[in-house]
């Protein structure tokens, strides 16, 4: 099975890593998603923008299975990730988690140290053989998320005392520490000022050279910056879904042109 | 006139007094109600306010008061230095007091006549027998000295209650006359009856206060005088308890405390895994359904007496413990031990131990979980690495309370633990407890003179102090965890 | 070569999320593990649970079920009345050991006559298996009208409690052999009156109106006075723990100023609400009786120091149904010019009302069951008569208490005591439960969403 990916990737690096098909969502009777078909492709960032309401953090939420978690929803329709359904009943949520990382709207660092933070996937699903080697995981991560610099030498201060900014690229940090495949960002810079937001957006900038980058948007603005793929919501409905330019230049579909806008949402 | 009635007397004029009150306002400004400076019931209530409070108040520092002057009267009748021992002289006084008890009770049976009870005198046959005949029994018959003594209690007792009921009826017909005086238009009877209203409630707090006051205050002095008696150092850091009725007591608080400890001890064991892994099933794995059914029925527990829990520890656990355990293995017959005790009490915790740390664990933000759930964690790895230990601070305050409770439990400990005073390991031994003692020292007819029945009051000081710092240092971590999730 | 979506990360690779490698697995046992314990925990509490309620309703559902013997008596005059004056004051001179002795005669001659005979019984033996709260009975029973004196009755007594312990399958043969109470031959006679439906077993009203007995009568102790008594403590409970727990709430709720008075006032009751109930029987004991001189064994005094107790329970309770108040009904009484005291009383009081009773009477339900300091101030006497009405100045004669009679009839030696004391646990539970299905309802019905 490895072998085959690596041919596919090596062959072709656009390759798509998420193929969903008629996605239906369903929190208790109320149809959140409805009929979704999206691909996302490997080493891209995709935005998924809409009003709010829209449906499209509980559709992102469909591609790491974080909707299990709550007990009234329902998710119908194929979500397959390099050919395989994840809602299939041998995928064991855990696993595919570790290969499809997240980071939430607000910055959730747990209430412990800067490096058990980023440590704590690495170490649960038992990627290191040795401290030295979590070292380096760690090390890494916190390089990749550029925060190494200002954290290397707090290493043991507890990640909740870091600034806003800061925690959420920890926050990033420890996604990017389980190695994942897809990185799925709710939101990530809704709860940070300007000046974090511009370190983080540089920040999924970089890591698109190594990830597939899910990220969902309130702001039409910084879906153009940094995506490359954009799908926009509208009441569930997956309305339009095309390379970032043409949604924002020149959008097929009335609904989409109201909202880039500023008419509706 | 007995208090009651005299309540129900001021009341009684009070009501009236709301009456005429509000009808006098009215009155006053010719049925114009808008001419009043308050709705017309707030002169009703000015009135009734001003006849209860202060005569109320009166009545009720009468009555702390009376038995205090009583006692001091009697005293004249028996000065302290002609008796060997406080306790003879105490023991005295209530026989003073219980035969005019009798002689009361045989004048309302119409046995005898008041005047008779008032002229009675030991020469002319048996004050006993005429007081049995009444249905109050006597130990030994009546002494001349101790029926003066008695009849002089009534004399006073009886001129007490004539000034007190005239002085309460004086009280509140001032301020029913005062007040009504007072209505007119121009009172400011709203501000007034609110002003009044507030001061009540505010009283009314400061009974949190008053008893906080009254247990310390009754506590410390009762056990200053134990340790007037009693080497406060042999108290706490004596190793034998056995107290001796004829004096030579040896009243040490080590077996207790350890006895108490030890259970406690056992309780905690039993306590605190079964309810933590209830609460973190409930709060992470368990249905909305199951938990709504499952979580009222674990605090049904919490509902139940512990007298309930005595007995079941009296009569099932133990035995079964004894049988199953104790002497199998050959650590001793009894049926009360620390085990029966300490898993009893484990068991009436876990509802406690489990509700606070389900609030605990569920005043963990959400957030805590979507991360670590993210990042590819099964929900034991996210319970054990990532709640428990954002929520450790509030489930400890939480097993402290819990411990609190365990060394503050009585009745488990009473029917379960045993009464030997015992410093050992060996959990199938029977032991006892503060609390156990405390209650075998001051139940049936005791005085409180001799240090084996003082000493309880120390006990309960040592149990107060030892519980109110759990309690305190539980409550501030506690509160300290939720401001940091507010 | 292993696919590697990083350059060498010193990470182990991940496998498919399809093949549970050894890691995954072993995660995944733990998993399971865990959420064992969790069920395992719940599953052994509810167990717990329903084998301390099973056993004691098994242990104490049989006393509400009383065997008693119905025989004819004759009440000979000569016995009962020797000086024929039908005079109160000469028939009191007869005691209880007199009308034992005639009762003992004619079960005798009533059994022979029936024909139920055992050999090996002796007629102390027969005049043994009817209790010996039968005199006293019958006397109250003759003093009340002696014309009784001369003629034949048929008299229902209680059975003495082996054979009520036989009949109900507590006592048995093996038993009986070792217990010098009873002995078989006095079980087969029971068995013959059995089915000469001379002895029966009927429900047992007695246990709910009898007052407390001594050691050797358990068939006539019933929870009257104990009853009594806790009707009156709850009911006094009530009129001083509600008016003092609403004002003091309303005060801190509506009216406190923030300060360090008020913050003592705070830390103060919820440290009360976590004293052991024990303290506030010494603190009754030192205050209420010592230096108020009031009667000890007293529901007044057990009211005070249960409300004492109770009261900070109903204030936290109280002041949460107040703060459950929305902000807005107070601003919109105040806007049309109320007082504060009036949006208070007008206001805030109604729509807090099911939360402070929902309160009070989990409070009172609390109340209803504590038992440790009631021993303090003497409720655990033996205590026969009942109390007078309140009228009467009954809260200040001696009482018992439903949780307190439980302990009491507990730490008795006869068996038949333990049944006695469950089955004061049903009584008492049967109280709680309706309590609670009360503060259930008014929860439920009045429940408001804001």
């Amino acid at each position: 099975m490895y072998d085959t990916q690596v041919t596919e990737r090596a062959v072709d690096s656009k390759k798509i890593k998420f193929q969903c098909r008629n996605v239906q969502v369903y929190y208790g009777s109320t149809h959140a998603i409805k009929d979704v078909n999206v691909d996302i492709e490997d080493k891209t960032v995709t935005a998924f923008i809409g009003p709010s309401g829209c449906g499209k953090s509980t559709f992102l939420r469909c591609l790491n299975r974080m909707n299990d978690t709550i007990d009234s929803c329902r998710v119908e329709g194929d979500i397959n990730l390099d050919g395989k359904n994840i809602y299939d009943h041998d995928v064991d949520p855990v696993q595919l988690r570790a290969k499809v990382g997240m980071v939430f709207q607000k910055p959730n660092p747990f209430p412990k140290s800067i490096y058990d933070n980023v440590a704590y996937g690495p170490k649960i699903h038992g990627m290191a053989r040795n401290k030295a080697e979590l070292d380096e995981i760690v090390e890494k991560s916190l390089r990749r998320a550029a925060l190494w610099d200002e954290v290397k030498d707090r290493l043991d201060t507890p990640g909740t005392g870091l600034s806003g900014g800061q925690q959420q690229r920890l926050c990033i940090a420890r996604a990017v520490a389980t190695a994942p495949e897809v990185l799925l960002m709710d939101e990530p810079c809704s709860a940070l000022d300007p000046i974090a937001t511009a370190q983080v957006e540089e920040l999924i900038d970089e890591l698109k050279q190594r990830y597939s980058v899910v990220i969902v948007t309130h702001s039409m603005q910084q879906a153009a910056r940094v995506s490359q793929r954009t799908a926009f919501f509208h009441l569930g409905d997956l309305v339009e879904f095309d390379d970032t330019d043409t949604i924002f230049t020149n959008p097929h579909d009335p609904r989409t042109e109201s909202y880039i806008s500023g008419r509706i949402g | 006139m007995s208090v009651a009635l005299l309540f129900g007397l001021v009341i009684v004029l009070a009501c009236v007094g709301y009456l005429i009150g509000r009808y006098r306002a009215i009155a006053s400004v010719g049925g114009d109600m808008r001419g009043l400076h308050s709705l017309p019931s707030f002169y009703g209530w000015h009135v009734f306010l001003f006849t209860t409070v202060p005569s109320l108040l009166f009545l009720a520092l009468w009555l702390l008061a009376q038995p205090l002057v009583l006692e001091r009267s009697l005293s004249e009748f028996f000065p302290s230095d002609r008796f060997d021992s406080p306790t003879e002289r105490t023991l005295l006084l209530a026989d003073v007091r219980r035969v005019a008890e009798g002689l009361d009770k045989a004048v309302d049976q119409g046995i005898l006549t008041e005047s008779r009870a008032v002229s009675l005198r030991t020469e002319f046959g048996s004050v006993r027998d005429r007081l049995a005949e009444a249905g109050v029994a006597l130990g030994s018959d009546v002494t001349p000295e101790v029926l003066r003594a008695a009849q002089d209690y009534r004399k006073r007792s009886a001129a007490g209650a004539v000034i007190r009921t005239a002085l309460t009826l004086l009280i509140a017909g001032a301020g029913f006359a005062f007040s009504i005086y007072a209505t007119g238009p121009a009172l400011r009877a709203r501000s007034r009856v609110e002003t009044v209203i507030l001061v009540l409630l505010a009283l009314a707090s400061t009974v949190a206060i008053l008893t906080t006051v009254g247990i310390v205050l009754s506590m410390l002095s009762e056990s200053l005088r134990f340790f007037s008696m009693y080497p406060w150092q042999d108290f706490f850091f004596g190793l034998t308890w056995s107290p001796n009725f004829r004096g030579n007591s040896e009243l040490g608080l080590l077996p207790l405390l350890w006895g108490t400890l030890y259970i406690s001890l056992v309780a905690m064991i039993v306590a605190v895994p079964l309810g933590l892994f209830t609460a973190i099933y409930l709060a992470e794995y368990a249905g909305p359904r199951t938990r709504s059914v499952v979580k009222p029925m674990i605090e049904v527990i919490a509902g139940i007496p512990t007298v309930v829990f005595g007995l079941f520890a009296l009569v099932t656990v133990g035995p079964f413990l004894r049988d199953a355990f104790a002497e199998p293995l050959g650590l001793g017959s009894s049926a009360s031990s620390v085990m029966t005790a300490g898993i009893v009490i484990g068991i009436l915790n876990i509802p406690f131990v489990s509700s606070l740390s389900d609030d605990i664990i569920n005043a963990v933000p959400q957030a805590m979980r979507d991360g670590s759930y993210g990042l590819g964690a099964t929900k034991s790895e996210t319970v054990r690495q990532v709640l428990l230990p954002a929520a450790l601070p509030g489930i400890v305050g939480a097993i402290l309370l819990a411990g609190s409770r365990a060394i503050g439990e009585t009745m488990i400990v009473t029917m379960g633990a045993g009464a030997a005073a015992r410093l050992d390991l060996n959990p199938f031994e029977a032991m006892t407890t503060i609390t156990v003692k405390i209650v075998s020292q001051l139940t049936g007819d005791t005085e409180f003179d001799s240090p084996e029945t003082l000493v309880a009051f120390a006990l309960g000081m040592t149990l107060f102090v030892i519980t109110l710092g759990l309690n305190i240092l539980a409550l501030a971590i506690v509160r300290r965890y939720r401001e940091q999730y507010e | 070569m292993t696919h590697a979506m990083h350059d060498s990360d010193g990470a182990r690779p991940k496998g498919s999320m399809f093949v549970e490698d050894a890691h995954t697995r072993r995660r995944n046992r733990a998993e399971a593990r865990f959420r064992l314990y969790g069920l395992a925990a719940v599953t052994i509490s509810l167990v717990v649970l329903a084998v301390m309620l099973i056993t004691i309703f098994s242990d104490g559902v049989s006393s509400f079920r009383q065997a008693s013997v119905t025989f004819d008596v004759t009440l000979e005059e000569e016995a009962l009345d020797p000086e024929e004056t039908r005079e109160r004051s000469d028939l009191m001179r007869v005691t209880t050991i007199g009308y034992g002795n005639l009762l003992g005669r004619q079960l005798n001659a009533y059994l022979e006559r029936r024909g139920l005979t055992v050999e090996g019984v002796s007629d102390r033996d027969v005049a043994a298996l009817i209790s010996r709260d039968a005199p006293a009975q019958l006397r109250d029973m003759v003093l009340a009208d002696p014309s009784l004196i001369g003629e034949t009755i048929s008299f229902k007594v209680l059975a003495q409690g082996r054979i009520d312990g036989y009949l109900k399958g507590r006592v048995t043969r093996d038993s009986a052999l070792r217990d010098v109470n009873i002995s078989p031959e006095q079980l087969e006679l029971a068995d013959l009156m059995r089915e000469a439906g001379v002895l029966t077993v009927g429900f047992n009203w007695g246990f709910f109106t009898l007052p407390d007995a001594s050691d050797q009568r358990p068939e006539a102790a019933g929870l009257g006075v104990a009853l009594i008594g806790s009707a009156y403590m709850m009911l006094l409970v009530l009129v001083m723990c509600l008016p003092l727990g609403v004002a003091a709430s309303i005060y801190l709720e509506e009216f406190a100023p923030r300060n360090r008075w008020t913050d003592l006032i705070e830390v103060n009751i919820s440290n009360l609400a976590a004293v052991p109930s024990i303290v506030y029987g010494i603190l009754g004991l030192a205050v209420f009786i010592n230096f108020m001189a009031l009667p000890l064994s007293s529901p007044l005094v057990g009211a005070l120091v249960l409300t004492l107790m109770t009261l900070p329970t109903v204030i936290i309770a109280t002041r949460a149904a107040i703060r459950a108040v929305p902000p807005s009904i107070r601003d919109a009484a105040l806007g049309v010019g109320a007082s504060k005291i009036q949006t208070v009383f007008h206001h805030v009081l109604p729509q807090a009302a099911p939360g402070i009773l929902t309160g009070t009477i989990l409070g009172l339900a609390n109340a209803l069951g504590e038992t440790a300091p009631l021993l303090l101030i003497g409720m655990v006497a033996f205590v026969d008569n009942y109390p007078a009405s309140p009228l009467e100045g009954g809260f200040l004669d001696p009482a018992t208490a439903l949780p307190v009679q439980v302990y009491g009839w507990a730490s008795r030696a006869d068996a038949a005591f333990i049944e006695r004391s469950a089955g004061a646990i049903i009584v008492l539970l049967a109280f709680l439960f309706a309590m609670n299905i009360i503060a259930i309802i008014l929860r439920r019905r009045f429940e408001r969403r804001w």
